[in-house]
């Protein structure tokens, strides 16, 4: 291993010493040592000067980043209840008999190490796994056995097949934003020619709403941007997208990240800011180099850095900063928090992030698919681009389909399009239940399949996950239920205890331990998460039990053992360990009819 | 003037009858409590196995089978059970044995300590059997209220008290709900 101090300081310098960069310089010094040792903690918070508790608390936050040993390959099972529907537990079972190890546990040589990790974006070709940050698609057994044995020859991951690192765009429906052909700089140009006030107002013509899952209109954000007070304003994008059952960001960054880096300088054109930060969310790693390539041939063409197309005075520039497996990043504040180095705990608003955001600075927050779709307004006009859509949804939205279909992938819809019109066009002939959203979303069950995907019935940031006649929805929540308790930032007791009781709730039901009171206490922690949490991620935690009690119950309460309370053990083998050592065996020693009594 | 009197049981499980104590520091409203409430099961009437009542009080965590049989006795027989103080919350100060082996525990106290003849560990049938761990009540039977603290004040065991007889829902307010 190398030496630990001039590492640290080749990172920290690379970073000119900047401690706002602290979660970049932590996830490199990872890359060199393939964990994070206790003494290059203590170094970087001494380069940096900086608490070492502080560098400690963010190494300890983020799943990514390892300050234990941990396998010289880290092999993490997506674990989105896609990839489970595939076999991926039984796949993970498989590849830890094969190599001897515990899931969680490194191998004891330090050379492997096994778990499950949050969804991975890549549900329309999975069951996936990340080695090393680099994902692997359509896993099955023959690829676990050829994994094994690479891992176990120590064959450095460059050498492995490429066919394991294919990554498919699988767009099966185009239109407005994935149909044309795009010619970079054509957009920019379009606005130029409008003025940035002109560009604001074609904006506002659009009637464009966010398509993060919020769907706050894009130009009020801009223009509430562009008045803040402060110099340096920022426009990030942001690319974490970690909603399980998404992925639409990263086939528009795989293949259309043109239009997205175009829509950030749109955004700094209209508001007048010189920064442009991407979060890319760190399971597409992958994505990180082709992006840097892309921004380099765009600052050659003149379309960032400084007089963009000749315009005096546009200056902007783009950087990107990795995130490290935390889904609460998402949040835009938490996400805001990230950039700035720390743990990504969401902040109060207000401040919203247009007056006080990146660093104190007046900054725009946007989603992926957002951005790509202003060139589509810059070149076609505000009024053309409301031409689609519904009232209050205008143009198009990406849905990330994955399940129980024949065609999962990319499919591009004008707003209002009927759930049953996608599940036709995806072939999902046998759904029962579509999760709309995500976890976060909304459970769709077969008697609403005519609602329509809008911002007036049925929002989503664009997860659609199809489930057939052959699953229990009960499991399907029970698996957010876990993602969430999993992705809880732990900074709010609502939603850190809560998620916690709730995944217990779930757990003793799936045992067969449930009783009828369990079910009224699940509905009571609900609205506790819904009601007290600090933010989204806390208060959409109960949504899938809340919709499955509702519109799937008797998957419930078939699990439930008796309308009585019941522990969640075994009382008699409670027991046993005293049985044991004093060797008795008479009634008094057993509970609940054990032997004996 | 004339209401028939609530009937109240309460016990101590794996506690150390500091929630009973607490209750005791009602002071003079002790003379307006019995006024509205008559004792069943209870440390304080030495009455041994509980009847019908209203109110059941639960001191103390569940450590072993006894705990057991005694907590269902009083879900058998109380409309509204509340477990009073830390120990029937959490499990308290006797589940700080819940990180160790119960076998390595029954040793350690009675085979390997010095000055200790025919060392073993006791086997009699009249003593009940140790549970794996310390449980909170809430996990063996179903509860209908928790008053926290160690031990709540007698202040805190009076306003909940109170408002329980007066069927209002009880509600401890900021100053008198804490965890300490």
């Amino acid at each position: 291993m190398p030496e630990v101090d001039p590492v640290v300081q080749q990172v920290v310098a690379r970073h000119g010493g900047d401690p706002s960069h602290l979660l970049q310089i932590l996830i490199e010094v990872q890359e060199v040592f393939g964990y994070l040792p206790a003494p290059s903690l203590t170094a970087v918070a001494r380069e940096l000067a900086v608490p070492r508790s502080r560098v400690e608390g963010v190494a300890g936050f983020y799943s990514f980043l390892y300050p234990a040993p941990i396998g010289r390959y880290r092999i993490l099972f997506s674990d989105n209840i896609t990839d489970q529907m595939l076999g991926s537990r039984a796949l993970l079972e498989a590849l830890c008999r094969k190599l001897w190890v515990e899931p969680g546990k490194p191998s004891e040589d330090g050379l492997v190490s096994i778990d499950t990790t949050s969804c991975t974006g890549l549900c329309d070709q999975g069951p996936a796994v990340l080695v090393n940050g680099r994902a692997i698609t359509r896993l099955d057994y023959r690829r676990v056995n050829e994994i094994a044995e690479l891992v176990r020859k120590a064959v450095p991951l460059d050498r492995w097949p490429a066919a394991f690192f294919q990554i498919e765009d699988n767009v099966r429906r185009r239109d407005a934003l994935l149909g044309p052909t795009f010619q970079p700089g054509s957009a920019l140009a379009a606005a130029l020619k409008l003025g940035p006030a002109g560009w604001l107002e074609q904006m506002r013509l659009s009637g464009l709403r966010g398509r993060g899952g919020a769907g706050f209109t894009t130009h009020v954000k801009w223009k509430s941007c562009r008045d803040a007070a402060g110099p340096d304003k920022v426009v990030v994008c942001n690319a974490d997208e970690g909603e399980p059952g998404t992925f639409k960001d990263r086939v528009l960054l795989a293949s259309h990240a043109e239009r997205v880096f175009e829509g950030m300088a749109l955004a700094a054109y209209a508001t007048g800011a010189r920064t442009g930060l991407v979060y890319l969310r760190g399971e597409y790693r992958f994505l990180l180099e082709p992006l840097r390539a892309l921004l380099d041939r765009m600052r050659g063409d003149g379309l960032l850095g400084r007089s963009i197309l000749g315009e005096k005075g546009f200056d902007f520039d783009i950087d990107i900063h990795l995130g490290a497996g935390a889904y609460v990043c998402g949040e835009e504040t938490a996400l805001l928090e990230s950039l700035e180095g720390k743990r990504g705990t969401p902040r109060i608003r207000p401040p919203f992030p247009v007056t006080r955001g990146y660093l104190g600075r007046p900054t725009v927050v946007n989603n992926v698919e957002t951005l790509a779709k202003t060139t589509l307004i810059s070149l076609g006009g505000g009024a053309a681009f409301a031409a689609t859509g519904t009232a209050q949804s205008t143009g198009t939205k990406l849905l990330s389909i994955s399940g129980d279909c024949a065609l999962p992938g990319i499919y591009e819809y004008p707003f209002g399009v009927t759930i049953e019109r996608v599940l036709e066009d995806c072939g999902a002939g046998d759904a029962q239940l579509v999760q709309v959203g995500g976890a976060s979303g909304v459970t769709i069950a077969g008697y609403e399949f005519q609602r329509r995907i809008a911002f007036e019935d049925v929002p989503t940031a664009g997860a659609f996950m199809v489930f057939d006649s052959g699953r229990d929805p009960f499991d399907i929540a029970r698996n957010f239920v876990h993602f969430f308790a999993h992705e809880s930032c732990g900074f709010c007791t609502p939603c850190r205890v809560g998620t916690a009781l709730l995944k217990g709730y779930m757990d003793k039901l799936a045992l067969g331990r449930g009783a009828k009171v369990d079910l009224a206490d699940i509905e009571w922690v609900d609205r506790l998460l819904r009601n007290a949490s600090h933010c989204g991620l806390g208060s959409s935690a109960a949504n899938p039990v809340v919709d499955t009690l509702i519109k799937f119950r008797p998957s419930y309460e078939r699990r439930l053992k008796s309308l009585e309370f019941e522990p969640a053990f075994d009382l008699d083998a409670a027991l046993a360990d005293a049985r044991r050592i004093t060797g008795r065996d008479d009634p008094a020693a057993h509970l609940d009819g054990g032997r004996g009594r | 003037m004339d209401k028939p009197k609530l009937r109240v049981a309460t016990t101590s499980l794996a506690g150390c009858f500091g929630c009973h104590m607490s209750l005791l520091d009602i002071d003079e409203h002790l003379f307006e409590l019995v006024g509205r409430v008559a004792f069943d099961r209870s440390p304080l009437t030495d009455i041994k196995h509980c009847g019908p009542c209203d109110i059941g009080l639960i001191e103390g965590g569940v450590c072993n089978s006894e705990n057991v049989h005694v907590l269902r006795e009083f879900r058998r027989n109380c409309k509204t059970l509340v477990a009073v103080g830390a120990c029937a919350i959490t499990g308290g100060l006797p589940a700080q044995r819940n990180h160790l082996d119960l076998g390595a525990c029954l040793q350690q106290v009675y085979r390997f300590r010095d000055d200790i003849e025919d060392a073993a560990v006791p086997d009699d049938p009249e003593l009940p059997l140790l549970l794996d761990k310390v449980y909170p009540v809430h996990e063996v039977v179903r509860i209908d209220y928790f008053i926290p603290g160690c031990p709540p004040s007698g202040e805190a065991i009076w306003k909940f008290l109170g408002d329980l007889i007066a069927g209002r829902t009880p509600r401890l307010g900021h100053a008198l709900l804490r965890f300490d």
